[in-house]
């Protein structure tokens, strides 16, 4: 394998993997405060890019506008679904609240297509679409952009949960409830805003990949099935697990395609990330849960 | 080799958690039909010891012997199938199942009916199922949980649910039996009752019973030796009364008050 | 035994009613066919729910399990014309042995990890019946699997198909009830409970989970193999990760470790969408909402409904429970 093709699978690797990364992180906000999977994460990636679209069709405010409103949207959209769906029953046990948010996924997929079909949609580039050419790889504007936002979205995120206690508190509260109380934060508060921070997060993920792989009402089943492969690979609970595990899939799925077929790539991701379970089976970055007696 | 009445021997056993030293170079042999008590200060390693000895959690170094044969890297379900079974400091009852069902689930191994068998409820089926009700039955009996038998093993109250363990490791009818600290949670009396219970576990039983506890008095009471650890090693062990009056011990137990 | 009397009351009322099933329905084929579905589902849900219910253990692969035997007796009697009992035979035989091989290394994982692995069996599965064409078609399916015949009767009516569906069910819920109340049970509970406490009571639990998901792959193979010869056409869209989350649906919506609630849970869910076919574009979204509203106001599914039900109306006619 020459350099260029090898920079250029890293390329588009690392591009769609930081959109798993975004994916799986939000999977992790909601599970470190409620210890549940939300299986509507892939909906609001699905969300945010496809309300960009509308909002640029329906306002026409220019692109970044309609970005930031597909992503405050979305971010309400989180905010209605904790409130109305997993804030009446929180006391349910993990595997009943699972399934509501299997309800819910349903659901906002059933309400894009009633409203805006089963069409394909596309978002214009952030900055054109004419490649920059690197030792012999081709890379697209717009990797660069998904690429950076990310990266800044990662950032923002590391220093909310390290930074400040409301994060602190927001990542110990599945394990330590109640040291969480202890500091004064109340569980319902930091279970709404782990909604809504995901819903942003995943929004921002679909909003960057929407110019690059267009949109549809049934794209969240895909990418968030990703994003939770993602973050079951890194170790479930910890962001920076999660981000890393979405670069690794983004690149394993690059590498499969290029290498093999682009039939069998999502198989062979998933035969390493099998691999990788019964190698460790709390993930590559997870703590091993010792049960004391 | 370990002479044929001891039934637990283990020798140079250390365990470590991260920095913990949780066992350090611990002996501790448990004699054929003794009741052998195990003391310590909190976070001595007690439990530790005998987790490791019941197989839920590996050593670093050492060995474990059990009915003469050597146990180290034998699983944990294959030591209770062999004859020794435990009970939990935390309760581990199986809280949605009835305390029949409990005590059932105890005499696992010495229910004998293939899977078959249950799917098609064959006359063995039935046979055996009655045998291993009996069993159970038995043993509620024993420790006087018989009139709780229906009832769903989380409605009994903790002192109970103790008794129920109890109840539950003798369905598997052990060799050996680990008791890590029976008499936690319960009153005066109920302790008194334990007591007995343990005797006649001993006497009528022929069970070999290793005890971990704090309740000093039922200590100098049933036991027949004790061992007492602290920080992880084995500071001294003999007869009871020997032990009341090791120096060491109660160094050892005056500076955890002092703390 | 008035303890046999009240486990065989139930039993005994559920054959009544599938006999009479079809002449309720006024052997509406339409109906009848929908029946024979939710049938072949509650039988995987049946054995998913000894996995998931009784011993606590999650498989999002039941999907592909399913797939497996339904192709395997596809291509056996539709593409080498093998008789009907080599097929099927093969079909279970082979879900059961691949669900071993799976299950031996898998099934050391706990919880959302044991789910994402069997997400990923699942998955690289589907992907091999969409791309190994020359076997199984391709994503457009498999055509012409012969219809079923058992000892010279051919089961080519929808009603004689229910009935044989139905007659399955009665036995996969039979064996499942004699399960539950056997050591084997008793030691899938306990495990769910504490695998602590099950293993220092002499339980393997690694060998006890391995069977009980080999013995629901059993179930998911039979029910692949009455699909297959029921349809006689089978695609790879039918066996992929959202059938696996629906048969986990299933599961809990009936209400977890209730077997007779899991058969609700399977039929509720597949004659449900039938109605609402009706609402057109409305179908996802009242889908979807029916499915959050069941799960917040009945957490213990189906079952935990009726039960609570039927315990309201014993005590409203002041009768003892
Ligand atoms: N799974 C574990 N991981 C980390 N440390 C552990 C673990 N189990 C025990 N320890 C540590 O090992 C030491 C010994 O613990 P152990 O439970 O054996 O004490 P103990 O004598 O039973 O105390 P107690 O009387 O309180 O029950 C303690 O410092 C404890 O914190
Ligand atoms: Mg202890």
């Amino acid at each position: 394998m020459d350099l260029a093709s090898l920079l250029q699978f890293l390329a588009s690797g690392l591009t769609v993997g930081s959109t798993y990364g975004l994916a799986a992180l939000g999977f992790t906000i909601i599970f470190n405060t409620t210890g549940i999977i939300n299986f509507a994460q892939g909906e609001f990636v699905m969300l945010g890019g496809i309300l960009a679209v509308v909002f640029m069709h329906w306002l026409d405010p220019g692109l970044p506008a309609a970005i930031l409103l597909a992503v405050v949207a979305t971010t309400l959209v989180g905010l209605l679904m904790e409130r109305l769906t997993i804030r009446p029953v929180r006391n349910a046990s993990a595997i009943n609240l699972i399934i509501v948010t299997i309800g819910v996924s349903i659901t906002i997929r059933g309400l894009v297509m009633l409203f805006w079909g089963k069409d394909t949609y596309v978002l214009p580039a952030f900055s054109g679409m004419a490649p920059i050419h690197l030792l012999g790889a081709t890379i697209i504007p717009q990797s660069l952009w998904i690429l950076g936002i990310a990266v800044v979205v990662l950032a923002l995120l590391k220093g909310f949960f390290s930074r400040t206690i409301f994060g602190r508190a927001m990542l110990a509260c599945s394990f330590e409830p109640r040291a969480a109380r202890l500091v004064g934060i109340s569980v319902e508060r930091m279970v709404m805003a782990s909604f809504m921070l995901s819903a942003f997060v995943g929004a921002v993920g679909g909003v960057i990949l929407t110019p690059l792989t267009m949109t549809s009402y049934d794209v969240g089943v895909l990418l968030g099935m990703k994003g939770f492969a993602a973050c079951i690979l890194g170790g479930l609970g910890n962001p920076f697990g999660a981000a890393a595990g979405g670069l690794i899939l983004g690149i394993l799925e690059a590498f499969g395609a290029g290498l093999v077929s682009s039939a069998y790539k999502d198989a062979i991701a998933f035969v390493v990330i099998l691999g990788i379970l019964l190698w460790k089976p709390s993930g590559l970055f997870g703590v091993p849960d010792t049960e004391r007696v | 080799m370990s002479p044929d009445n001891v039934a637990l021997h283990c020798r140079n056993l250390s365990v470590r958690f991260g920095g913990v030293m949780a066992l350090c170079d611990v002996d501790f042999r448990v004699v054929q039909g003794t009741i052998t008590a195990l003391i310590g200060p909190n976070g001595a390693g007690k439990t530790t010891l005998l987790n490791v000895v019941s197989g839920l959690v590996e050593c670093c170094s050492g060995t474990v012997g059990l009915l003469g044969q050597d146990m180290t890297r034998v699983p944990a379900w294959a030591r209770a199938q062999a004859g020794v079974v435990r009970t939990f400091q935390n309760l581990e009852v199986f809280t949605t199942m009835s305390v029949l069902e409990n005590v059932m689930t105890g005499a696992h191994r010495d229910v004998r009916y293939g899977v078959l068998g249950a799917l098609f409820k064959t006359p063995r089926y039935f046979l055996e199922e009655r045998r291993c009700r009996a069993l159970a039955e038995e043993k509620l009996e024993f420790v006087g949980l018989f009139a709780e038998r229906s009832l769903p093993a989380w409605e009994l109250p903790y002192g109970r649910q103790r008794l129920l363990e109890l109840a539950r490791a003798l369905a598997a009818q052990p060799q050996i039996l680990l008791l890590d600290e029976p008499a936690a949670g319960l009153n005066t009396r109920e302790t008194q009752a334990l007591a007995g219970l343990i005797r006649r576990i001993r006497d009528e039983l022929n069970i070999t019973v290793a005890i971990v506890e704090h309740d000093m008095e039922l200590i100098m009471r049933i036991s027949d030796a004790v061992t007492v650890l602290h920080f992880g090693q084995v500071i001294a062990s003999g007869a009871p009364f020997e032990i009341q009056k090791n120096p060491e011990v109660i160094a050892a137990y005056l500076g955890e008050d002092a703390r | 035994m008035s303890s046999t009397l009240r486990q065989l009351t139930p039993v005994a009322a559920f054959f009544l009613l599938v006999l009479a099933t079809p002449f309720l329905l006024r052997h509406d084929y339409y109906y009848l066919s929908i029946l024979t579905m939710a049938g072949i589902f509650a039988i995987i849900v049946l054995g998913l729910n000894l996995l998931l219910g009784f011993a606590g253990q999650i498989s999002l692969g039941h999907g592909a399990l399913f797939g497996i035997a339904a192709y395997t007796t596809a291509v056996l009697t539709g593409t080498y014309g093998l008789p009907l009992a080599v097929g099927a035979v093969s079909g279970v035989g082979l879900t059961a042995l691949v669900a071993m091989l799976i299950g031996m290394p898998v099934l050391k994982l706990k919880g959302y990890y044991l789910a994402m692995a069997t997400l990923g069996f699942g998955l690289i599965v589907y992907i091999f019946f969409n791309e190994a064409i020359g076997l199984t078609g391709g994503p457009s399916g498999f055509v012409g699997i012969p219809v079923l015949e058992v000892f010279g009767f051919v089961f080519d009516s929808d009603l004689s198909y229910f009935y044989l569906v139905w007659s399955m069910v009665a036995v996969a819920l039979l064996t499942s009830l004699n399960l539950i109340h056997s050591k084997y049970g008793r030691a899938l509970m306990a495990l769910h409970i504490s695998e602590t406490a099950a293993q220092s009571m002499g339980i393997n639990i690694a060998r006890h989970k391995l069977f009980v998901f080999v013995l629901s792959s059993v179930y998911a193979g039979i029910a692949g193999v009455l699909y297959a010869h029921y349809l006689n056409f089978v695609a790879p869209s039918s066996f992929g990760f959202h059938f696996s989350v629906q048969l986990i649906t299933m599961v809990v919506l009936g209400g977890m470790a209730s077997l007779w609630g899991g058969i609700a849970g399977a039929v509720f869910l597949t004659v449900m969408p039938e109605f609402l076919r009706f609402y057109e574009n409305l179908e996802v979204i009242i889908y979807g909402l029916i499915l959050i509203l069941c799960m917040m106001f009945l957490p213990k599914g189906l079952a935990g409904g009726v039960c609570k039900l039927l315990s309201n109306v014993r005590r409203r006619f002041g009768r003892e429970p």
